[in-house]
Order: structure tokens, then C-alpha cells, then sequence
């Protein structure tokens, strides 16, 4: 615990069962705030929602076996999206490791494919060591999930804690964060004779807190600038400079502007298969530029042209300081700015909008822009409704959008949300879930009223796993296979049921006030809201194609 | 100006910074700690990542919370830089060196269990001798050959020695070090 507390933490998501019984009680009179979730998936994604929203580490906890492996999915998610995050685990007694013993799970094994790192505990004298060493490995370098496995005999053991006297020893890990300055004066270069630049920018910026240092680059020329979804609000939205994002569910002129673009300086971004579509057309007259933290990104997906191996924090400035000084002359882009607005007015983001009826999804995502006066922490769930947010909430700022990219879980926005609003208490905290998504994790419900964290739910519903749905209509010929939700659950008797508030919506002109209800509300609300249930999620580049084959 | 920075950077100019896939074989030789289950990290990643160990081979170093292994992997398969700054991302590994083959010395151990009956046993220890291999085993029926060599030298054994039956070859991965510099 002492060890805990000399990280920072102040916020433990988890859940206690036998092989952690001595830590919990360990907890029962520590001065940390434990809060108790409803399944260990909830506690895995609030630690990510809670370090998403802060970039403090995120800490969740549970017992061995069953415990463990519940948290399996929340670790994976972690890893994929590079959140900081440590899992400590029990595990059964010493003796009875290597026994089929009761509750024995082997976690280390089972998550060393979707770790950054993992250490079980073989002598209780060095616990803090490997708690000190599992949240500089965590938060550091390029961020990931830490998982620390402790046998319940040796949390028994007492131990005088002794603050740790310097960093942790670890010879094989030495992230490298500078980057090299000949490198970043190549690449300053290099802008300097482009035509037609793009920046893509991505999660990496957001976890360097470096979105000053990207506006920054931005505005030194006039740079146009996409992003992907999780590096929304890194540059503010909108902007005469923004592209919007781009990728699959991104906007013609982001994809369009990449398909031409000469040169493209990739920060922070891992080149994604949603984002590249066909490698082998993707940006096929750009030379690259690719500013990253780990050294595996570079080339990975995309062969590059400048590889900088640093934090974003380090590199940006250097790079507009550097580039700057080549006094390079901005009407180079002037054509390039020409063709960009002509994608921009040929096709804007749009859908047909209604007065009063039916609720659009689109028109719900803008309703909550407004209620929100555009100023809250919007967490999602995973489909539709995750990309219509990304289309039509306008983020400004960074850590303001929390959702789940790489692995898509369905079911992270609730505990998500319970996590942000643990770490961020004056923040409004919305969760835009999906209908297929929320009933996933929709018991946290109960840790929000049990622990009075008074997030607010936005349910998008459909009636359909409106994401699979839309696939199927369009490129399975309709065959709608098992994506129908039928009547069941009742969703407002179901949050009463929690002890949270229920309310629903049906008409458009209602939909704003409603949310203003619920957020003015005490306590946790869901709110249920009525879209029309086949609406298509749009422009969309069809899987395995290319920038230029987008439709919609 | 900074040396090495070109004064004028055009854009046709640039090549891409990382050749793809070498084409030929790779002896990687990774030190890593002594700790459990590190091997089981490496081995994960490879197989996480999609790639294929040729041969694999754990030792000792001379420093006791070090290890070395030694792995071998085909370049025309796998992009080998890819495959070192995967490798480089586990926290318990510590150095990886991808062994230039001119400069590098590369052995391997192999034990031959061969059909012998006494009309051929003439024969076989004759090869043995051309190979400098030992006879460290022998029965009624078969004798067991000792060979340690290049992977070229084992191979050439192996298809000498098949064609008079061949009962079980045993293999332990190839191991490699640096030639020292002439006089350096
Ligand atoms: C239904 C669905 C649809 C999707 N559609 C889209 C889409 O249309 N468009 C889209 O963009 N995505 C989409 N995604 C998300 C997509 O799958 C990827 O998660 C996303 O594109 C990856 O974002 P990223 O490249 O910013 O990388 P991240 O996963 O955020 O990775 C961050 C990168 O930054 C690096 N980094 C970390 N810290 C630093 C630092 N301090 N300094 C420098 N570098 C650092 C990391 O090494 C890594 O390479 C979709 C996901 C789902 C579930
Ligand atoms: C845990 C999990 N299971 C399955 C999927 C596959 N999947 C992706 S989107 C989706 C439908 C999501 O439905 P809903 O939450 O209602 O969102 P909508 O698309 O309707 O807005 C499914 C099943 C997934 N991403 N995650
Ligand atoms: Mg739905």
C-alpha cells in the first residue's frame, strides 16, 4: 500500500475475492479510495477511463483465477490503445502454484501475448520494487497495461516499506525520447520543399500531452492536419486548418488529402489498417515522415522516408523551431489549400435532417454537442454511434474523447466513464453507449450509484448492433444475421432498477431539452434515446479498399 | 550546417530508411535476463507476431543474470528489423546483435543415430572420419555420430549418412560469436 500511495494513487477499481484477501484488508484502512466494481472488466476499463482522462496511471485489481481472467479483455484493450495502466492480480499460495489449486489461473501466462510487462511477485521484500518498476514501465516510453501477479501468502507477509531511492533497475528497458537532431533537420527539410503536406496525427500526441506542441507545427505554416480517432482533439475541431478525421469513417477531404499528398508527417500514429484501407494504394505519392516512441512503428505497416524516434513532446518543438528557421515560403501550398476546399465543399459531412419525428443519430450526437455546450468528457461504446461522435462532436481539447480503437470492446464506455469521472470530478462526463453495447458491462451501473459518480448515459438506440447491421445490408445483400435486439431490456425500469435514473426520448424536438434534464439531474442517468433504428453510418471506405473508393 | 545534413532535401530524393526483407538468414544473438519465463516471452512474440524460429538454442553467458539466445530465422520471410525492435520492446531483453556473417563464427552440434550393420559400419566411419565426426556410440545395429560444424558441414553429413538409414538425428540450433578483429 505504502508503495502505492508513494505512486500517486490515489483510486483502486477492483474486486476483492480469496488470493487477494490480504491486500483488501491491507485497503480497509489505507487513505486510498477503493472503488468497488461489478465485474472485473468494469474494473479494468474505469482504470483505463481513469488514465485515459488524466494520464495518471490507472490502477485496477483482482483476485486469482476467476478474477484474473476477467480482466483479460480491459488488459488487452489497454495494450491496443497504449493506455498506462497496472493490474495487480492475487494468485494462490506459493505451494500450490503448478497444481490445478483452487482458483489457480495462470495469468502470467495467459497474458503475455497482450502485456507490456509482467512480474510475479517471488519475494515479498521486493513488492515495491515491482509495484515502483510496474508503474514506471506502464507510464513511460510508449504507455501499456503492467500486470503484477502476487501469491497470496507472500501479500501476507509484512514488510517495512522503504521509499524507492531512484528509478528502478531495469537494464533492458530504455525508451528513447529525444530524437535525433539531424533527423529532425532532415525532416524540417523536407517540409520545407513539399507542395502538398499533410499532418497526420494521432493517440501518440495526446499521451505526450503535446497538443500545444502540434498546434504549434500546424500554425508555423498553414499545415493541413487530420487525425485519427484517437487523436481527436489534440487540434481543435472545428478549425480552418482541420480536415477532420480520417481512415474508414473519416471525411473525403482527410482520406482525399492523404491519397495526394507529397509529403505526410505522421505523429503519434501507428498507420492502422482503418486508416491505410489498401496498403498497397495507400498515400501512394507521399513520402513519409514518422514521428513515434517506439521504434516498432516505424516501417511496421508503412515504409518510412524519416523516422524520429521520440516523444512528441521533444520532437515537435524542435522540428517547427528548426523548420521555422529554413524561412520556407507558404505560398508553396496555396494550390494544395485550393484543392482541399473544393473536397471540403463538395462533401461536407451530411445527413437529412428533420424537425420533429424521427431522432437521426447524427442529430442525437448534435444535441449533445449543444447541451454539453461542447464541454464535457464524451466516453463510447463501440460502432455507430462511436464514429457519429467522432463525425459530430467537435472536440477542442485532448483527453476529452474516450473511446476504444484498437480492440473495438464493446461495453468500455459505462466503466470508462465511471473511471473519467473518478479522476476528473468537476468535469461532466457523458457515455454515448450503443443498446448492443451497454448491456455488455451495464452492471456498473450499480458501482456509479453505490459510489454516487454521477455520470450520464446517452444510449443510441437502434434496436440493432446497428454497426454489424449496417455491414450486412451492405455487403452481405441484406442478410440480417442475429443483429436484431428486440424489445428486451425495458432500459428506464432498468436503470431504476440500479437505483439510478431512467428517462427516455422519442422526438427529435426533444431530444436536447431531455439531455439537459439529465444532466442537470442528481445522481447517474440513463437516458434512453430513440434513433430510427437502419440509419448508415457514413462516408465509409469498404474494407481492404482504397482512400478513393470511399462511398456514401 | 550541421555535418550530415544536405543543404537541400528533394522529395524524389528520399528512399525509404528501412530495406524490407535481406533475402538470406539471420543469426540473432540476444542477451536477455536470467529470469523465469523470459523464454517464454521470446518465443510468444515470435509466434504472436507471425514469425518462424529456424533454430532456437538457451545458454549460459559468462556473467550469471544473463543469458544468451541464440535464434536463426530466414530474411527473405521475415523483416528482420521488425523482428529486433519487437524483440527490443520486452523489458527482459538487453542487447540483440543480427551477427554479420562474414565476421561471425557459427556452430552447431548434431548427434546421428545410423542403422549400422556390420557389413556397412566400414563405411559410415569413414564418412565420419572425412567429416571429423566421433563415433561416440555403438551397438548391435547402430552407431551414434557426433558432429559439430557449420550448418553447411551438418547438412552435407546428414544427406551422406541418410541413404544408409538414418534412425534419429538430434540437433541443438546453431550457436554463434564474433570473430575477434586481426591484431585490432
Ligand atoms: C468501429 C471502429 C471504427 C474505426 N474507424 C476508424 C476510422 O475511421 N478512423 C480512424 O482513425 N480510426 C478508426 N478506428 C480506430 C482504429 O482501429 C485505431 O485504433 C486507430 O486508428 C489508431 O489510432 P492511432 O494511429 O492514433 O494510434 P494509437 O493506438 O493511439 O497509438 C498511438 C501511437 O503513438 C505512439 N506514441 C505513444 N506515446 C507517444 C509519445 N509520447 N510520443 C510519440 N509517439 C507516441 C505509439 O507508439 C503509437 O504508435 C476505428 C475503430 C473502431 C472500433
Ligand atoms: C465485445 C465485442 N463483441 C462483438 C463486437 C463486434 N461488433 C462491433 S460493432 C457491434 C455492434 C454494436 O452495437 P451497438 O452497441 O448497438 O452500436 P451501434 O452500432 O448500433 O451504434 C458488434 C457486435 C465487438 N466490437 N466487441
Ligand atoms: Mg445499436
Amino acid at each position: 500500500m505504502a508503495a502505492l500511495k508513494a505512486e500517486g494513487v490515489e483510486h483502486i477499481f477492483g474486486i476483492p475475492g480469496g488470493a487477494n484477501l490480504p491486500t483488501y484488508d491491507a485497503l480497509y484502512d489505507a487513505d486510498l479510495t477503493h472503488i468497488q466494481a461489478r465485474h472485473e472488466q468494469g474494473a479494468g476499463h474505469m482504470a483505463e477511463g481513469y488514465a485515459k482522462a488524466s494520464g495518471r496511471v490507472g490502477v485496477a485489481m483482482a483476485t486469482s483465477g476467476p478474477g484474473a481472467t476477467n480482466l483479460v479483455t480491459a488488459i488487452t484493450d489497454a495494450s491496443m490503445d497504449s493506455v498506462p495502466t497496472v493490474f495487480i492480480t492475487g494468485q494462490v499460495r506459493t505451494d500450490l502454484i503448478g497444481t490445478d489449486g483452487f482458483q489457480e489461473a495462470d495469468i502470467s501466462g495467459i497474458t503475455l501475448p497482450i502485456v507490456k510487462h509482467s512480474m510475479m511477485v517471488a519475494d515479498p521484500r521486493h513488492l515495491p520494487d515491482y509495484i515502483h518498476a510496474a508503474f514506471h514501465i506502464a507510464s513511460t516510453g510508449r504507455p501499456g497495461p503492467v500486470l503484477v501477479d502476487v501469491p497470496q501468502d507472500l501479500s501476507r507477509a509484512d514488510i517495512e516499506y522503504e521509499s524507492a531511492s531512484g528509478p528502478p533497475d531495469l537494464p533492458g528497458y530504455k525508451p528513447s525520447t529525444d530524437g535525433n537532431i539531424k533527423q529532425i533537420r532532415i525532416a524540417a527539410k523536407a517540409i520545407a520543399n513539399a507542395a502538398r503536406p499533410v499532418i497526420y496525427s494521432g493517440g501518440g500526441v495526446i499521451n505526450a500531452n503535446a497538443s500545444e506542441e502540434l498546434r504549434a507545427l500546424a500554425r508555423s505554416d498553414n499545415f493541413p492536419l487530420t487525425s485519427t480517432l484517437m487523436g481527436l482533439g489534440a487540434f481543435p475541431a472545428p478549425d480552418d486548418q482541420w480536415l477532420g478525421m480520417l481512415g474508414m469513417h473519416g471525411t473525403r477531404a482527410a482520406n482525399y488529402a492523404m491519397d495526394e499528398a507529397d509529403l505526410i508527417i505522421a505523429v503519434g500514429a501507428r498507420f492502422d489498417d482503418r486508416i491505410t484501407g489498401k496498403l498497397a494504394e495507400f498515400a501512394p505519392r507521399a513520402k513519409f515522415i514518422h514521428i513515434d516512441v517506439d521504434p516498432a512503428e516505424i516501417s511496421k505497416n508503412v515504409p518510412v522516408h524519416i523516422p524520429i524516434v521520440g516523444d512528441a513532446k521533444k520532437v515537435l518543438p524542435k522540428l517547427t523551431e528548426e523548420y521555422i528557421a529554413l524561412g520556407a515560403d507558404s505560398s508553396r501550398t496555396a494550390e494544395w489549400w485550393d484543392r482541399i476546399r473544393a473536397w471540403q465543399r463538395e462533401y461536407p459531412l451530411n445527413y437529412e435532417r428533420n424537425e420533429s419525428g424521427e431522432i437521426k443519430p447524427q442529430a442525437m450526437v448534435e444535441a449533445m454537442y449543444r447541451a454539453t455546450g461542447g464541454d464535457a468528457i464524451i466516453t463510447s461504446d463501440v460502432g455507430q454511434h462511436q464514429m457519429w461522435a467522432a463525425q459530430y462532436y467537435h472536440f477542442d481539447r485532448p483527453r476529452r474523447w474516450i473511446n476504444s480503437g484498437g480492440l473495438g470492446t464493446m461495453g468500455f464506455g459505462l466503466p470508462a466513464a465511471i473511471g473519467a469521472k473518478v479522476a476528473c470530478p468537476d468535469e461532466t462526463v457523458v457515455c454515448l453507449a450503443g443498446d448492443g453495447s451497454l448491456i455488455m458491462n451495464c452492471q456498473e451501473l450499480a458501482t456509479a450509484v453505490r459510489h454516487e459518480i454521477p455520470v450520464k448515459v446517452f444510449l443510441m438506440n437502434n434496436g440493432y448492433f446497428g454497426m454489424v447491421r449496417q455491414w450486412q445490408e451492405l455487403f452481405w445483400e441484406g442478410r440480417y444475421s442475429s443483429v436484431e435486439m428486440g424489445p428486451s431490456p425495458d432500459w428506464v425500469k432498468l436503470a431504476e432498477a440500479f437505483g439510478a435514473t431512467g428517462m427516455r426520448v422519442e422526438d427529435t424536438g426533444e431530444v436536447e431539452g431531455a439531455m439537459r434534464d439529465a444532466l442537470a439531474a442528481e445522481g447517474p442517468v440513463l437516458l434512453d434515446v430513440r434513433v430510427s433504428p437502419e440509419e448508415n453510418c457514413y462516408p465509409m471506405i469498404p474494407a481492404g479498399q482504397a482512400a478513393r473508393d470511399m462511398v456514401g | 550546417m550541421e555535418a550530415g545534413t544536405p543543404d537541400l532535401i528533394k522529395l524524389e530524393d528520399l528512399e525509404a530508411a528501412s530495406g524490407r526483407l535481406s533475402g538470406r538468414k539471420h543469426v540473432l544473438s540476444i542477451l536477455v535476463e536470467n529470469r523465469p519465463g523470459v523464454l517464454a516471452r521470446v518465443a510468444g512474440l515470435f509466434s504472436r507476431r507471425g514469425f518462424n524460429i529456424d533454430t532456437l538454442a538457451v545458454g549460459p553467458t559468462d556473467d550469471d543474470s544473463i543469458s544468451r539466445i541464440t535464434l536463426t530465422l530466414d530474411g527473405a520471410v521475415h523483416p528482420i528489423d521488425q523482428v529486433t525492435k519487437q524483440l527490443h520492446k520486452l523489458v527482459n531483453v538487453i542487447k540483440i546483435r543480427d551477427m554479420e556473417p562474414g565476421e561471425t563464427i557459427a556452430r552447431e552440434m548434431a548427434l546421428f543415430k545410423v542403422s549400422a550393420p556390420v557389413e556397412s559400419r566400414a563405411e559410415i566411419m569413414q564418412f565420419a572420419e572425412i567429416f571429423r565426426a566421433r563415433i561416440v556410440d555403438v551397438s548391435r545395429r547402430s552407431m551414434t555420430i557426433e558432429l559439430t560444424g557449420t550448418l553447411d558441414k551438418i547438412e552435407a553429413f546428414e544427406r551422406m549418412i541418410r541413404p544408409h538409414g538414418l534412425i534419429e538425428m538430434v540437433r541443438t540450433g546453431e550457436i554463434a560469436i564474433a570473430r575477434s578483429r586481426p591484431d585490432a
